[in-house]
């Protein structure tokens, strides 16, 4: 159904809803003042650099760090979170791909895999432990629930968390497999291999 | 020396719902005075998901795929109660096959919902590497559960009437071989875990649930029958063909953590010992009841019979109408006793539907429980109650 | 079949238990008493229903509350609108009693019987959350399944299925019809 961007109060939070597929990920501009502009700005030393740090070595060089190293931050909502800490398990290791410290703190968190049904109540949380992660991070949907409210269409579950964070990769299943997961992962970690360094930096420096 | 009174200021701090010690999606208002807990307030509601306004608009069939999810550690148990509650008001029996492997499926469950316990509170309490045996065990018991009805987690196996599908070809063998090598991974846990004096010092003495408040405050399965209460459904009033086998109600006298841990790793033994009897008693016939249109027509059929594609075709499109009333039916699964009261006003459809959960209750007792301990035995002693948040918050 | 006959021995005795509740509380208080299934539902007045709870509670050894929902019968047959179920379980007898209540959509209130089962207080709080029935007399009645701010009660049958928060909430759209 059509959905304009619309901001509602939850829980005595402020939130923004965006159209499925269309959440920002950075502050929206005009809440930020001059002087917050100046002081990120001043200190984000390597944007500056971003054009001498683009050459094909250096990008592969530290793209290859970043993706084989994701932390991904605990957000185990619902069943899909059983299946991430079987992926986290023996039979199924996800340190391989170097994704085995699940930091319990978004602050030392690359990644942050959204596995479950995301209610409205829950949200405004979604959202603040998002901000609260340190600039390059990813967003796995885990699920069809996270990726588009699955098997629920009713007033209690967000209709995608993409209404809500920028969403990188889409993992399918109900819950999905292990394998499947880790496919996500796998697709995840191609992504960032394309990427630009300072991709995420550029959007916060005006 | 002279003891100094000091005033302790009291602080509230709030355990939010992302964390990695809360078992999901719970908040915890603490009030604290140093790190002494002195009321830990509840906050649910982050994983709503209407399940019982939704139930209202699907047909019978299809509430159990939606049932799955309440529960979602042990998905056979919310299915079996819900289908015994339709089937009160259907007035049907399944066959003795289909009890059967109802039973023998629910108490397989009921190994790997402990081991998820087991898991993660060893997890939370520091034992991280029994995590990883837990998960082990479990994969075994979800290979299982994949070739008998190819899902790992939201099964919908049990349906009214009876299962969905025979045993395949080898499954048998299969359990029995998990059967026999089960009990040396239970060695190694306990020997991991019961007389380590760090798991002694977390959990005994700590988070005592009398008797009295745990019957007043309406806890049940393994929580209740730590704390000294014989109390369980399987054999106090036995449903589904449980009368007929021979085991014990798992109970210890003191209430604290460390039983409420020991009456759950008894009762995965107890739990082996039913599915060996059950396979070794196994009766032959059919797994469905054959009612002439709450349960669907046997598949090999719909290619010769006219009237069996019509009542196929009805039973999955349209649904089926359920006589009006109202029932109750509850099954003890992993974490106590889940019951579902259902309403029906004589259509395909519930009118309510609605889950009686057991951590909802579990969730609540906390404050009772966890008065004057230290916030690291609240994780303890959370975890011990095994919550799941999804039951919880329907 | 030995499950019958322990069902019927159970209703009976259930239905000797009803008795001595009339007895206790009068003729009035107690609308109805139906036998369905192998289960005995007794439907009292809302003015007798904590004194009928004490009772069972104390008398006849009902010592558990397992259960307390509440169903909202608009479509079905208007006004008594809501009824209150609490379901009852008896660890000496092993048996089950669901208690029912009648509340009408202009006078939606109940007596909390946190006082007597202590396992009502997150119960109650639900059905006010759910259903929009005030419940007198409970130490902290807000809401717990959905967030503060939630226009509505969602389990009422004019609350519609689908509704998202941002939109405003009219008139129930028709029912969504599923195949």
């Amino acid at each position: 159904m059509k959905v304009d961007i619309v901001r509602t109060t939850i829980d005595g939070r402020e939130i923004t809803i965006a159209p499925p597929g269309k959440a920002r990920g950075d502050v929206l501009e005009e809440e930020l003042d001059e002087e917050m502009r100046e002081v990120i700005g001043r200190n984000v030393l390597l944007a500056k650099l971003e054009d001498l740090l683009n050459v094909g070595v250096v990008r592969a060089i530290v793209n290859w760090a970043k993706r084989n190293s994701l932390w991904p931050a605990t957000f185990g909502l619902a069943c899909c979170a059983i299946e991430m800490m079987a992926t986290v398990a023996s039979r199924n290791d996800i340190a391989r791909f170097g994704a085995e410290v699940f930091r319990g703190s978004p602050r030392q968190a690359d990644v942050m895999i959204v596995s479950g049904r995301c209610s409205w109540k829950m949200a405004p949380v979604l959202r603040r432990i998002y901000d609260q992660m340190p600039n390059p991070k990813w967003v796995i949907a885990m699920g069809t629930c996270a990726s588009c409210g699955g098997v629920f269409q009713n007033y209690a579950i967000v209709q995608g968390v993409d209404q809500i964070v920028p969403v990188d990769v889409y993992v399918a299943g109900c819950p999905p497999r292990p394998e499947n997961l880790l496919h996500g992962i796998m697709m995840l970690q191609e992504k960032i291999k394309n990427e630009r360094i300072g991709e995420h930096r550029s959007k916060e420096v005006p | 020396m002279a003891t100094v009174e000091r005033e302790q200021a009291v602080m509230t701090i709030n355990m939010g719902p992302q964390h990695p010690s809360t078992h999901g999606v719970l908040r915890l208002i603490l009030t604290l005075e140093g790190e002494t807990v002195i009321d830990a307030e509840p906050v649910i509601g982050y994983l709503h998901t209407a399940i019982e306004k939704e139930a209202e608009h699907k047909t019978y069939h299809k509430v159990i795929t939606l049932n799955d999810r309440l529960d979602y550690v042990s998905g056979m148990t919310n299915n079996f109660a819900y289908c015994l509650a339709v089937e009160k008001l259907l007035g049907i029996e399944p066959p003795l096959r289909g009890q059967y492997l109802r039973v023998i499926v629910s108490e397989l469950q009921r190994i790997a919902s402990h081991l998820v316990f087991l898991g993660t509170t060893a997890l939370e309490i520091g034992i991280m590497s029994a995590f990883f045996y837990c998960f082990r065990e479990r994969e075994k018991i979800l290979d299982l559960f994949e070739m008998l009805c190819g899902a790992r987690l939201t099964y919908s196996y049990i349906i009214v009437g009876g299962v969905r599908y025979d045993l395949p070809d080898g499954w048998v063998e299969k359990c029995r071989e998990f059967l026999r090598e089960f009990p040396k991974a239970w060695r190694e846990l306990d020997e991991l875990i019961s007389k380590n004096p760090i798991w002694l010092n977390r959990t005994k003495g700590i988070g005592i649930l009398k008797k009295e408040d745990a019957i007043a405050w309406g806890v049940t399965g393994p929580s209740l029958r730590a704390s000294g209460v014989a109390w369980d459904l399987r054999k106090t009033m036995p449903y589904s063909s449980y009368d007929h086998f021979d085991f014990e109600i798992v109970t210890a006298e003191e209430g604290d953590t460390y039983a409420r841990y020991w009456v759950r790793m008894l009762e995965m033994l107890e739990s082996l010992k039913i599915v060996r009897q059950a396979l070794d008693n196994l009766p032959t016939g059919p797994v469905l009841a054959d009612h002439p249109w709450a349960t669907p027509p046997p598949k090999n059929l719909l290619d010769k019979d006219m009237e069996a594609l019509i009542r196929h075709f009805l039973f999955y499109s349209r649904g089926y109408p359920v006589p009006p009333g109202e029932a109750y039916a509850a099954v003890e699964s992993a974490r106590g006793e889940v019951g579902f009261y259902i309403v029906s006003d004589g259509s395909e459809k519930p009118y309510r539907m609605h889950m009686r959960a057991p951590s909802f209750i579990h969730v609540h007792a906390l404050p009772v429980v966890a008065k004057g301990h230290l916030i690291a035995d609240l994780v303890a002693i959370l975890a011990s109650f095994d919550p799941v948040m999804g039951e919880v918050d329907r | 079949m030995t499950e019958q006959t322990e069902t019927l021995a159970d209703v009976e005795h259930l239905l000797q238990i009803t008795e001595r509740l009339k007895n206790f509380l009068g003729e009035e208080a107690i609308e109805e008493v139906k036998v369905h299934n192998g289960e005995v539902t007794v439907t009292v007045r809302r003015e007798n229903l904590l004194e009928a709870l004490q009772h069972l509670r104390d008398e006849e050894k009902f010592e558990m509350l397992v259960d307390a929902t509440a169903v909202d019968y608009l479509p079905l047959r208007g006004e008594p609108r809501f009824e209150v179920v609490y379901h009852l379980l008896s660890l000496t007898h092993r048996l089950r009693l669901r208690v029912k209540v009648r509340v009408r959509s202009d006078d939606a209130w109940v007596p909390t019987a946190c006082h007597i089962y202590p396992s009502a207080n997150p119960y109650e709080r639900e059905i006010w959350d759910m259903f929009g029935i005030k419940v007198e007399g409970h130490p902290n009645l807000k809401r717990i399944l959905t967030y503060d701010e939630f226009p509505g009660h969602p389990l009422r049958k004019d609350f519609p299925l689908f509704w998202q928060p941002g939109q405003p909430l009219e008139k129930p759209e028709k029912p969504f019809e599923e195949w």
